[in-house]
């Protein structure tokens, strides 16, 4: 049940060529700077641009080299990275526009559900200009979603906000996620969004596709290090096992070990994201009692590559099934003579909890 | 005081005009999308000729007019094969030659609007399963919704206005071809400067009332 999408597109300086097969669930982050491709792959999906090339979506043939199904005709959802909301239409009818256009027998996803995950229901009788662009993103993804598509197709749905409207659209990102099983092919340069939101990632540069897999996986590549913003770093999954009052500190348990983070209100249980950057671990053979770093964990030396300077190294740890990167210079892993299959503690100086 | 002629000027005068913009809102909506989407090459040459009637002088469009529709033109032999007679000399003679006349007044306007829309709304509306037929009439046409105002403000009022087509194609008969700028004509002609006052007096303040409709319904800077 997953996403095989092959195109090849020749344009004046541009070309997209991509043969690729995605999950069909969870959300996919396209990743990758501007002009590497990825709104052009997302609108070849859609069927908003016309590539040669074979698109099938969890079994059903979107195109081929005979055949090309309207956009009209794909059940998909697409959220622009402006609302494009009709500016006629008040935001009850614009969430009408799409549902009213799916059969009723094919709606999976109720008016009263999709308002309440975006909390838009004060909102309805509003025209589109009277709503602030946070407003109207939201209005624009309970729109898509309202015609109950098999795939949800955004791209950079953020990226027109700035920093407190994104904020105060990525929890409903997350329930979407977390409440709907409609995978999401979610396209961004912005690696918050892609740490905290991603199952997956396609890594796109000059219209190819250089790595892709689950996001853990794939960032703790160090042969190929995908970096998220400016640092090298891995993202774990994990939940919120203990909190100890006493220090304001929440253990959250991962496939792998424990780690401790500031506590920041999320009940016990709740699913949590981890975010640790290469520069943040370091090496030592024995566990250290006598330090500060509240977070050292047993670990198994993995694999050591170069990074991008001479002077240094990129460790990946194997804790259980998780990894995280570690940054150290040539000089200490040496010094240290780590190799392949050595047991070594991490030490993790700072964890960002992202939600 | 108007004498029977003026009044039945200004009834066939009205009539003219409503079936001149009728007709071209049905006919230049098509022209105006097809110009405003197209990526043909053709997009050049069509819209030129549809400007023609801008920069022509009207009795250049009449004699044209006027031999197509004429006997031994193609428009007016097929008439004349359909059984509908001969256009030139009759009210529909004056529609069709009026139709070509107005005809940019009406598409530029709705061209324009439809421009002015851009692919985006109609993008969304194919994501959220509109085809492209229902897209053109739930998004496209409300959104160029001005466009269409200022398209039948113009049409009818440059209909009413004009003077050098008819008299080629209509001449001047009253009652079925002398519309109110020939009735004007007459009056000037026969020294009945009372009657011409009568009638212009009215033309001045319609074309007043058009352009205050026209800049009400519109009002520049206030769309987004």
């Amino acid at each position: 049940m997953s996403i095989e999408a092959r195109f090849r597109l020749e344009r004046a300086g541009f070309a997209l060529d991509v043969d690729l097969v995605l999950p069909g669930h969870g959300v996919t982050a396209i990743f990758g700077h501007s002009g590497s491709g990825k709104t052009t792959l997302l609108r070849c999906i859609a069927g908003l641009e016309r590539a040669p090339g074979t698109l099938t979506v969890k079994s059903q043939p979107w195109q081929d080299a005979s055949f090309f199904m309207p956009v009209h005709q794909r059940p998909l959802g697409y959220v622009f990275q402006e609302a494009s909301l009709f500016p006629h239409l008040t935001a009850q009818r614009n969430l009408e526009y799409g549902m009213k256009r799916v059969p009723a027998t094919e709606r999976r996803v109720a008016m009263d559900q999709a308002i309440a995950l975006l909390g838009i229901g004060h909102l309805l009788d509003r025209l589109p200009d009277q709503l602030s662009g946070g407003e109207r993103q939201r209005v624009a993804i309970a729109r898509a979603l309202l015609t109950s598509p098999k795939l949800l197709l955004m791209d950079e749905p953020l990226a027109a906000l700035d920093l407190a409207r994104k904020n105060e659209i990525l929890p409903y990102l997350e329930h979407l996620h977390d409440e709907l099983e409609i995978p999401v092919l979610y396209v961004s340069h912005a690696p918050d969004e892609v740490a905290r939101l991603a199952d997956h990632i396609v890594v796109m540069e000059g219209g190819r596709a250089v790595a892709q897999g689950a996001l853990t996986e794939t960032l703790a590549r160090v042969d190929l290090p995908i970096r998220l913003g400016e640092d090298a770093g891995v993202v774990l999954d994990g939940r919120i096992a203990e909190r100890d009052g006493n220090w304001h500190l929440a253990r959250v348990e991962f496939d792998g070990g424990s780690l401790w983070v500031r506590d920041t209100g999320h009940a016990l249980d709740h699913h949590v994201r981890v975010r640790i950057l290469a520069r943040d671990v370091s090496v030592a053979l024995e566990p250290q009692h006598d330090s500060s770093i509240l977070n050292c964990l047993p670990a198994e030396v993995a694999e050591i590559a170069a990074d991008a300077h001479p002077a240094l190294a990129l460790v990946k740890l194997k804790l259980g099934k998780s990894a995280v990167v570690a940054r150290l210079t040539h000089r200490s892993a040496c010094g240290l003579d780590l190799k392949p299959g050595l047991p070594v503690y991490a030490q993790i100086k700072a964890v960002a909890l992202i939600g | 005081m108007p004498d029977p002629s003026d009044l039945a000027a200004v009834w066939l005068t009205l009539r003219l005009a409503t079936v001149t913009t009728l007709i071209l809102m049905v006919v230049g909506t098509p022209i105006a999308w097809w110009l405003a989407r197209t990526p043909s090459r053709w997009k050049g040459p069509v819209g030129a000729v549809v400007a023609l009637p801008i920069v022509l002088p009207p009795t250049v469009l009449g004699f044209y007019l006027l031999l197509l529709l004429g006997p031994n033109g193609v428009i007016g032999q097929f008439t004349q094969w359909a059984g509908i007679g001969l256009l030139p000399f009759t009210f529909w003679g004056l529609v069709v030659a009026s139709v070509f006349y107005s005809l940019p007044f009406v598409v530029q306007p709705i061209q324009n609007a439809f421009e002015a829309i851009g692919d985006r709304p109609l993008e969304a509306a194919a994501t959220l399963r509109a085809s492209r037929l229902d897209a053109f009439f739930t998004v496209a046409v409300p959104l160029a919704k001005p466009g269409f105002m200022t398209a039948a403000v113009l049409g009818f009022a440059h209909t009413v206005g004009e003077f050098g087509v008819v008299l080629m194609i209509g001449g001047n008969i009253p009652e079925k071809t002398r519309v109110v700028s020939v009735q004007i004509y007459d009056h000037v002609e026969a020294l009945e400067y009372a009657n011409a006052h009568w009638l212009a007096a009215l033309m001045v303040v319609f074309s007043f009332l058009v352009l205050l409709a026209l800049y009400t319904l519109n009002p520049t800077g206030k769309r987004k």
